[in-house]
């Protein structure tokens, strides 16, 4: 059976796409640091699907080591999700470069070296696919989280860039902005219920419109709607408001 | 983002705190107090809303299963449904099952909750082979009947007040089909409704449900279902038939006359006869739409269910019946059930005897109508569902459970009083 690489496996949201991926038959790579932390992870999928979860260690920021884990994978992944996030923290980020530096790296120059070589060795063989968990932040900078959102919108932008590349080799790549998702990441913040989705509603998103061939999407859908308007307020009233 | 019940009332602010494993509990309980574990917030009224709430629902893993026994190992936040959507087509299911799969296996226990097979299998407890718990003081043990048997019969229905369900072992039972021959009765007044549970006692599930504002000579009419599971070797998973109910229905929309005329209704389409249906509209069919309990309002509603000893049952039932019947406060979902004997957990809802489920939304005079059917409930030696209760005063609920000195002893002397407790444990003062 084919193989789905997992980036960043150990968050809650990557808990839930592996499992939707599994019910669906597909085998699992998941990479992430502490992959010893994955061993209840990797039963419950055997359990529950009968399926196959493979721990590989990686450390998303450790981008010379990346070319040596994907190029072990035998065999290759028929697929790359990319879950690796890390909200960090906004006003520790503007006073201590060490920070945004860290958000940058893991929401950005990671993924981009480890989807680099998955590109790579897909346009080559001619199938595949890529999915980009990127974010509604990336939409718009703004005061509360833009150095997590500045590295997010880039990522969008390379998604973007890497779909238009890899069209022509039939591989697809798929982008997706959650907006709130109820996880660790967001424990604690005071989050509205309706805008709000839980990680197993993120996942059944994903693999649905994924199944659907789709390009870029918003969970909760409506987030589409709220991104298009935030995203259209004029810069000299933006800058003015705080959201 | 506070957390509600299922009949969305009372509305608290309350404090979340999120599972993130055993080292954190254990240090989130030395540092707080009034705390209450939390599931998947089925329960209808209080029982797990507090002050600050301990959020188990993503403690969900599979641990292990052996198939030669049908044992099951999980962590206490999975499901019921996660394990029906694995295991019925490996040809098992819930050895017992309520009328939700909506719920935790750590709620399960707490709740002992039972379903249609009650009178033939008992309460979830039963299948229950034993479980880890936090303690108030951070430890986990293990409990079964055997070991800790005091916390094993304190646990299931305990509330969640003896302390954390962390994981459970429990068994599941071996089906050929996940179709139920199903046989409708449809009776006309309470007389004909209690031949009919006694005619079908034979079957494993049975259940009624009863046009509670029926009158006069109609009183206590009912559509009883009873049946099994069939053996005909089909194990696909259901088809997801989901619907959505997207708001909350203005209070007004549900009153005597839409509720009367949906119960009639409902009774002129109930049809004698055998049918085969799926596991999910047999034992789940207010699953297949979401947020139903949005159809009461923003105001919420409460279920009221009690169960009379059955030498009492027909009598008291009556009863009961007319008072709701004259009250005019009726409800579409009305739950008639004959259930066995009592279990030995200290807590524990059932008893021999008819249990009667009612939902009504909350709304002014309700409470006096409630307080005046305890006493009904109480002079026939019945008692009160603490799952689906919000407002039972203290002396009503101690008088139906026995052994309720035994576990506030307990609570006392392991100091799970002062660590676990819910707005509903307190009102009860248990």
């Amino acid at each position: 059976m084919s193989y789905i690489l997992i980036l960043g496996a150990k968050s809650d949201m990557a808990k839930a796409v592996a499992r939707v991926y599994a019910s669906h038959g597909y085998d699992l790579y998941l990479a992430c640091r502490n992959t010893a932390e994955l061993d209840e992870q990797i039963k419950d999928i055997d359990v529950r699907y009968s399926r196959k979860a493979v721990p590989v260690e990686m450390d998303i920021t450790a981008t010379e080591t990346h070319a040596a884990i994907y190029g072990a994978l035998d065999p290759k992944p028929e697929g790359v999700i990319s879950v690796v996030g890390y909200l960090g923290d906004q006003k520790t980020a503007e006073k201590d470069f060490s920070e945004a530096d860290r958000i940058m790296r893991t929401n950005y120059a990671g993924p981009v070296s480890m989807l680099n070589l998955a590109a790579n060795d897909m346009e080559s063989r001619k199938s595949g696919f890529i999915i980009g968990i990127s974010s509604v932040a990336g939409d718009r900078g703004r005061k509360s989280n833009y150095i997590y959102g500045s590295a997010k919108a880039g990522f969008s932008e390379y998604l973007s860039g890497l779909r238009n590349r890899l069209f022509t080799a039939g591989v697809h790549v798929m982008t997706v902005k959650p907006g709130f998702v109820d996880t660790k990441m967001t424990a604690g913040m005071d989050l509205p219920k309706k805008l709000t989705a839980q990680p197993s509603e993120v996942a059944e998103d994903i693999y649905s419109a994924w199944s659907k061939g789709k390009n870029v999407i918003y969970t909760k859908k409506r987030w589409r709607l709220i991104m298009l308007i935030i995203r259209h307020i004029p810069e000299f009233m933006f800058k003015k408001t705080s959201i | 983002m506070s957390l509600y019940s299922w009949g969305n009332y009372p509305r608290i602010e309350n404090r979340v705190i999120r599972y993130t494993g055993e080292r954190g509990l254990a240090e989130t309980i030395s540092k707080n107090s009034q705390m209450i574990p939390y599931g998947n917030g089925r329960s209808y009224g209080d029982s797990a809303l507090g002050d600050t709430i301990l959020h188990m629902r993503n403690h969900d893993l599979f641990i292990s299963f052996d198939d030669q026994t049908g044992l099951l190992r999980c962590k206490s936040g999975v499901l019921l449904s996660e394990i029906l959507d694995v295991f019925v087509p490996r040809g098992w299911f819930l050895k017992i099952t309520p009328g939700t799969k909506l719920i935790t296996i750590g709620g399960a226990i707490a709740s002992d909750v039972h379903g249609k097979n009650h009178h033939v299998e008992g309460c979830f407890s039963e299948c229950v082979l034993s479980f880890r718990i936090m303690t108030a003081d951070g430890d986990i043990i293990n409990c079964s009947r055997e070991e800790n048997a005091d916390m094993f019969h304190a646990t299931c229905g305990g509330m969640g007040l003896t302390g954390v369900i962390l994981e459970a072992d429990i068994y599941l039972k071996k089906i050929n089909s996940k179709n139920i021959v199903q046989t409708t009765v449809k009776t006309s007044d309470l007389k004909a409704t209690f031949d009919a549970f006694s005619e079908y006692k034979h079957m494993p599930y049975s259940v009624a449900w009863i046009d509670c504002l029926a009158k006069g000579s109609k009183l206590g009419r009912c559509l009883l279902m009873a049946g099994d599971f069939a053996d005909d070797g089909d194990l696909t998973p259901n088809a997801d038939r989901k619907k959505d109910i997207p708001f909350n229905f203005p209070s007004f929309s549900l009153n005597n006359l839409s509720v009367s005329a949906f119960n009639t209704l409902y009774y002129a389409k109930g049809k004698n006869g055998v049918a085969k249906v799926d596991y999910d509209q047999f034992f789940y069919p207010l699953d297949a739409i979401n947020n139903w309990n949005r159809i009461y309002g923003r105001n919420g509603f409460t279920q009221y269910q009690f169960i009379l000893p059955l030498d009492a049952s027909y009598e008291g039932l009556e009863k009961i019946l007319k008072k709701i019947a004259d009250s005019g406060k009726g409800s579409f979902l009305a739950v008639l059930k004959l259930y066995g004997k009592a279990n030995e957990n200290w807590l524990s809802f059932p008893m021999e005897g008819y249990s009667l489920a009612l939902d009504f939304k909350i709304e002014h005079g309700l409470f006096d109508l409630l307080y005046k059917l305890d006493r009904i409930v109480l002079d026939y030696g019945g008692r009160i569902y603490l799952t689906k209760d919000v407002r039972v005063p203290e002396k009503t609920f101690e008088q139906g459970y026995p052994m309720i000195d035994k576990f506030r002893e307990l609570r006392e002397q392991t100091g799970m009083n002062r660590k676990f407790s819910s707005l509903q444990s307190r009102r009860v003062n248990i």
